[in-house]
């Protein structure tokens, strides 16, 4: 067991080759996940026998000599967003306790058809609002480095299955930072693509104008595979870019020599000294690798918190409005269709969602539309376009990913400003539709984790992944 | 014209207004803590209303497409039956609902 | 104008909102299929249920069609953008409607009624329909009193054209001759069956009255109007309704209306409410439709020709008026090429119009006779070589036959026109055998004329033209 291959390419390669077979590395996983799973609630559902059904379908393949996919054999785990054919998908939620989607996510169908193994549905802030996995209705996700702590969120039992071994690979959702914040908290890598470059289509909606799918993997070149894997044009989704998915793991070994690396100088304050420390580090290994650092300005993202916690409920005010009782999910009795829907949307959803409801609707309401969610959207132009300016003079922005490392349960819950402060670095890429990602730097406080964010122009996946590939080298030799 | 801005802070009356266009039934305790809640948070937009934004478009796609269209071509339809077993009432092939008698 | 005013000098104003499903194969935005009368909820698919992570595309060949509306209503076709309409109603899946607002694809038209009146086409835009609620017990099946609804979503998701005219309507007469001709303009261009009855076309009226030269009144909007005459007499009833109230002193209250066609009158749905809030905002999952000007073009050289010119066209080669009914049947069921064909083999234009008009009522496509055989059947009857009876026989056997040589069928059956001066023997000759009935027939009694009539018939075995005969037996009488 020991010789077993841990990263998603090297298991891919080993399982096509014939050299270890699926199940093996499924039952390591499997395993892990029995060892470990109890304490940390990575899933809300573990979907171990069908993994070993579809593992042992590829090994026949790779027996019979069939040609198997660029994630043959990998096991991965799946945000409880995502809707799966015939399992059930729950968004963390009473509301979608039991549904079972009729069919399947774009995203699903394209891991299946490559051989990913789906070990489970992972655990998330209801309906993907939240930055730390409490406002799970199943229970929180607990950080597997430090069981006292949060993972981050929402997509914090994603994170937390690839940082506990519970599987290689797997995929978040990020509407405001929910892979990437995550993937700091528990020390590994996470990718928000380009909006529009991964299909949503099967995502369970957020806030569809911010919303976009990407991989949680232990290496950059992983996470590189996984994303080409599920990008490329979808035809389900009208806001899918009509391109191929780009080749994104040659660009991961390339280097950064001569490429031009920004340092906001008017980053907004507030993050932890070790974090700052973690930048400044991340910054002279770019340096010392051949990068060249150029200093900008983004003046407009002191403003992108305050117009995405509009922007995001308004549009979820709207998503959230079909679970109504009617057609699936929860409904509470009543005798009234209208005592019908607030019963059973007080009951199905929990107090985050519904806060956050109760803002978008209100933003949108007449009357106040102009005066917050109309001016989000011009605020949202105005940071689009300072990112457009920096990338006249850059290839990447770097920052950290979160202020913080990961926090103690309970901190932040009673206060929600000061969880929404969680996203401040990681939500103008979001508001942008730019790819960005985390990289594990070294650690900070309480020897945690510390992400380093890179963000790149819309399609700027390849610059992205050259700086990864360079800061995951750089961090093997920090201290 | 001057634009409107968000300095009214939000009162009981609203959220009572908000939850019921939201269909989310809320007591007294709650409208008393989202009243709360939901005025901390637009707080922070008062820095917004500092802002001049009157020669801003505003942004409505994170990536600029148009005319994204779909030929005319049935597609296979999902199975009645299965999808009737997960609506909380079903009868005669349709989705059962209480009696309607609220304005749309 | 003063033709126009209503007693007392009353001035009507109407504006009518019209809904047409489009004759597409599939939903406007999903590929199930958009078809009347199937078992309910088997045209249903995660887009069309609302399902959570469904997303909608846009039907190429409904924003086609939409475009052909605008285009025979003289609009502009512009760029436009989706919207969501945000509120809850059991039979709209997804708690919003999706649909055009502020930039619909087609505005500033108008379409012509006879007597050179020009209504005033504000806009036509796409918009999805909802499904359809079935209220279960209660006395009348109606809403109020009901137990119980049922939803069908077969019908939720197929593609609307709502066109809105501008309330330049000032009859009844004239509300029935607009959508009378729309009607004909939405089936000559292909874009709807447009059947009233089954509810694939929908009228809505607002209508107000005032004082000419007044600011318009507070408008009632009129529901349920089901067939033309219904548009003409709900109009009327509710103008009425709304003096008597102004004359008593009383205020028009603002309000939704329902038509009871079996009653005769309109009944109040509902109060328009300031609590009407649907929270309108861009649609994040589509994207803008702006249809290049060569799209515009392309359909415009493809507009099948306009009713109006259609009925000129065959007005002028048939002699018949173009308010005439023949000609507004003929153009309105399709059958007016079918005419221009039995012309060109031929024909006798005018006689065609009728034979047309008359023996293929049920035909809503081209008839399938060849046109040279109704060809040939006009012109023998236009040079008398039939009467008018037997070419009502041959023109049936035609018909039932799928078509037939006139020529060779009048011969079989010993069909012949008698000559003139065969027939003023024959009349002679009768008046000669029943002198009585002549005696009679000559003092004024009509009736005796049948007796007259009758004996030349059976003398002749049919081959007398009656219209013929009758007119020797006034001249003899006169001479």
């Amino acid at each position: 067991m020991a010789s077993l291959p841990t990263t998603a390419a090297d298991i891919a390669a080993a399982v096509s080759s014939g050299t270890v077979t699926a199940s093996e590395v499924l039952e390591k996983h499997l395993a892990a996940i029995a060892a470990r799973e109890t304490d940390v609630h990575a899933f809300n559902l573990i979907t171990a026998d069908a993994a070993r059904q579809h593992a042992a379908r590829i090994d026949a393949d790779v027996a019979d000599g069939k040609p198997v996919g660029a994630l043959a054999g990998v096991p991965l785990a799946l945000k409880d967003n995502m809707c799966t054919r015939g399992i059930e998908t729950t968004c963390s939620s009473r509301i979608l306790e039991g549904w079972k989607p009729p069919y399947d996510a774009t995203v699903v169908q394209r891991l299946r058809d490559a051989g990913a193994i789906m070990v489970g549905k992972t655990n998330l802030d209801e309906f993907a609002m939240g930055s730390s996995t409490e406002n799970s209705a199943f229970g929180p996700t607990k950080n597997p480095l430090d069981l006292s702590r949060v993972p981050g969120g929402s997509s914090g039992g994603s994170a937390a299955a690839v940082a506990a071994g519970f599987s290689a690979v797997s995929l978040g959702s990020d509407t405001g930072g929910s892979i990437r914040q995550p993937a700091a908290l528990c020390g590994v890598v996470g990718v928000k693509p380009t909006y529009g470059l991964v299909s949503r289509y099967g995502l369970v909606a957020f806030a569809s104008s911010l919303d976009q799918i990407g991989p949680f993997a232990t290496t950059v070149h992983d996470a590189a595979l996984v994303t080409e894997v599920i990008a490329g044009h979808d035809l389900m989704d009208s806001t899918s870019i009509p391109q191929p998915a780009p080749n994104l793991r040659s660009a991961v070994g390339q280097g950064v020599a001569r490429m031009r690396i920004g340092r906001v100088t008017d980053l907004p304050g507030g993050a932890e000294p070790e974090v700052m420390k973690r930048l400044d580090d991340a910054f002279e290994a770019l340096a010392a690798a051949g990068a060249e650092i150029v200093d900008v300005t983004l003046p407009s993202i002191e403003y992108a918190l305050t117009a995405y916690y509009l922007i995001a409920p308004a549009e979820a005010s709207s998503n959230l409005a079909r679970y109504d009782g009617v057609r699936y999910g929860l409904r509470a009795p009543a005798s009234e269709v209208n005592a019908m829907y607030g019963a059973t949307r007080a009951a199905g959803f929990g107090d985050e969602v519904k806060r956050r409801i109760m803002l978008g609707t209100y933003a949108l309401s007449a009357g106040y539309f102009d005066a917050y969610y109309g001016k989000a959207l011009k605020v949202r132009r105005l940071i689009a376009d300072d990112f457009d300016r920096a990338y006249t003079q850059v290839d990447a922005i770097i920052t950290p990913t979160s202020p913080m490392v990961a926090f103690a349960f309970g901190d932040k819950v009673e206060d929600p400003m000061a969880m929404y402060l969680c996203d401040v670095y990681t939500i103008p890429s979001n508001l942008a539709g730019h790819p960005a990602m985390s990289v594990p730097f070294g650690t900070g406080a309480h020897k945690l984790p510390v992400g380093i964010q890179i963000m790149a122009p819309a399609l700027g996946e390849v610059p992205m992944f050259r700086v990864a590939g360079a800061l995951e080298s750089a961090a093997r030799g920090l201290k | 014209m001057t634009s409107p801005t968000s300095s009214s802070s939000i009162s009981a009356a609203d959220v009572i207004k908000v939850a019921r266009l939201a269909r989310l039934d809320i007591d007294d305790a709650q409208v008393e803590h989202f009243t709360e809640q939901l005025a901390k948070v637009l707080e922070h937009f008062t820095d917004v209303d500092a802002l001049d934004l009157s020669d801003v478009q505003p942004m409505t796609q994170a990536y600029p497409l148009a005319n994204v269209l779909r030929q005319d071509v049935e597609q296979p339809c999902l199975d009645r039956d299965e999808v009737l077993a997960a609506a909380p009432q079903a009868q005669d092939g349709r989705f059962r609902v209480p009696t309607i008698n609220g304005e749309a | 104008m003063s033709d126009m005013l209503l007693h007392n000098g009353w001035e009507l104003v109407v504006g009518l909102e019209v809904h047409v499903e489009l004759a597409t194969k599939t939903k406007l935005f999903s590929g199930s299929p958009n078809r009347f009368g199937d078992e309910p909820n088997t045209n249903i698919d995660p887009v069309t249920l609302g399902l959570p992570g469904a997303l909608p595309v846009l039907n190429q060949h409904a924003v086609e069609l939409a475009m052909r509306i605008g285009i025979a209503l003289n609009c502009t076709v512009q760029p436009s953008t989706f919207h969501r309409k945000n509120y809850f109603y059991p039979d709209m899946p997804k708690a919003y409607q999706i649909s055009q607002y502020d930039q619909p694809l087609n505005v500033d038209g108008f379409l012509m009624l006879p007597g050179e009146v020009r209504i005033g086409v504000e806009r036509a835009h796409l918009e999805e329909d909802t499904g359809k609620s079935t209220h279960i017990g209660g006395a009348t099946g109606r809403i109020h009193g009901s137990e119980y609804s049922l939803i069908d979503f077969n019908r939720a998701g197929v593609p609307l054209v709502e066109i809105v005219s501008r309330p330049d309507i000032r009859t009844s007469e004239q509300a029935r001759q607009y959508v009378t001709e729309l009607r004909a303009i939405l089936l000559a261009v292909g874009a709807s069956d447009a059947k009233m009855e089954e509810g694939s076309m929908r009228v809505d009226a607002n209508v107000s009255v005032r004082k000419p030269g007044d600011e318009l009144g507070t408008r009632c909007e009129i529901k349920n109007v089901n067939s033309v005459r219904a548009v003409g007499r709900a109009i009327d009833y509710e103008a009425r309704r709304q003096i008597d109230m102004l004359e008593n002193g009383d205020r028009v209250r603002q309000e939704t209306r329902h038509w009871d066609d079996g009653e005769g009158r309109t009944h109040t749905l509902r109060v328009k409410e300031d609590a009407d809030d649907y929270r309108y905002f861009l649609e994040p999952d589509l994207v803008p439709l702006a249809p290049s000007a060569e799209w515009v073009q392309s359909i415009k050289d493809n507009m099948p020709p306009l009713p109006a010119a259609r009925r000129a066209r065959l007005s002028a080669i048939t002699g018949a008026s173009q308010e005439s009914e023949a000609v507004i049947v003929i153009v309105e069921r399709g059958q007016d090429d079918y005419i221009h064909a039995v012309v060109a083999a031929g024909g006798d234009a005018s006689k065609a119009l009728v034979f047309v008009q008359q023996a293929f009522a049920d035909e809503t496509a081209q008839p399938r006779v060849p046109a040279k055989d109704i060809a040939t059947l006009t012109v023998m009857e236009r040079d008398g070589k039939i009467t008018s009876t037997q070419s009502k026989t041959l023109l049936a056997e035609i018909v039932a036959n799928g078509g037939g040589d006139a020529v060779a069928l009048a011969a079989a059956k010993g069909f012949e026109a008698l000559d003139n001066s065969a027939a003023e023997k024959m009349v002679d000759d009768v008046i000669a055998a029943q002198p009585e009935a002549w005696a009679k027939y000559c003092a004024g009694e009509e009736k005796a004329m049948g007796a007259l009539v009758g004996a030349i018939m059976k003398l002749s075995q049919g081959k007398a033209d009656g219209k013929v005969v009758t007119a020797i037996f006034n001249a003899r009488r006169n001479a």
